[in-house]
């Protein structure tokens, strides 16, 4: 048997073992953290952009700018923002609150994240609706989450 | 706590406004240990606040998924002249305070 055939069959055999989604699992509108704050509400996708690199060197500091359309207005505006991670121990990474005053809805910071991930980024506007979008990205040296 | 505050000194009658604010501190998980293998107490800024004459225009809470020394960048629209004030605090409870004033032309 030559060895290509050899490698060709093993990997059909080759059954990966499957994680528990817990650790990694996706951010979903059921997340016990997003309904805290959608208290049931569904979440549509649209409206917020969420803008993070596709490949992060180091996890520790990685630009994330999030912003939503919107006019703000004292009738229409963005309430809140906020970022939550599959990955990181802490799911909330954070959240920002806005008003009429901001003028704009967007906020940019930087954020640490353990490992590569989907990032979700929710918006809550003044009329009570629910916005998000998502980003992945690949982190090739995750923040420490011990001493590494 | 020293802060950086980029934010202009003067803007016009409803303008928008950028502000960016970079806070001196360690942002600590908690997840990590020392020298000794003891674990090290976890001390982010849990709390970020920007008020403009005393009216709150944006508000933060972290957690540790902000890097260390937490950068924020935010808007506003500059309605008055006067104070703009950023305060914060952490786990440790230790406040930072700091004041910008801006002059608005008609």
């Amino acid at each position: 048997m030559k060895r290509r055939e050899f490698l060709a069959g093993l990997s059909g055999s080759i059954v990966l073992p499957t994680l528990p989604r817990a650790a990694g699992a996706q951010v979903t509108q059921l997340d016990p953290h997003v309904w805290a704050i959608t208290k049931g509400a569904t979440v549509k996708k649209g409206r917020v952009k969420l803008e993070l690199p596709q490949l992060a060197d180091n996890g520790n500091s990685v630009a994330m700018k999030v912003s939503v359309e919107s006019p703000m207005t004292a009738e229409d505006h963005v309430r809140g923002i906020h970022l939550f991670s599959d990955r990181n121990p802490v799911t909330r990474m954070a959240s920002f609150y806005l008003g009429p005053r901001a003028g704009k809805a967007e906020v940019s910071s930087r954020v640490r994240l353990a490992g590569s991930q989907r990032v979700t980024a929710m918006a809550e506007l003044s009329d009570g609706s629910f916005w998000s979008d998502t980003a992945e990205i690949v982190v090739t040296l995750s923040a420490c989450l011990d001493e590494s | 706590m020293a802060a950086r505050i980029q934010m202009p000194k003067q803007a016009r009658h409803g303008e928008l406004i950028e502000i960016r604010i970079l806070i001196q501190h360690p942002m600590e998980t908690g997840y990590r240990h020392d020298d000794v293998g003891h674990l090290i107490k976890r001390n982010v800024i849990n709390a970020f606040s920007c008020r403009y004459n005393g009216e709150e225009v944006f508000r933060a809470d972290l957690s540790s998924g902000i890097s260390a020394n937490p950068y924020l960048q935010f808007y506003t629209v500059a309605e008055a002249s006067g104070e703009i004030e950023f305060a914060w605090i952490d786990d440790e409870g230790k406040q930072g305070l700091e004041r910008q004033s801006i002059a608005v032309k008609a």
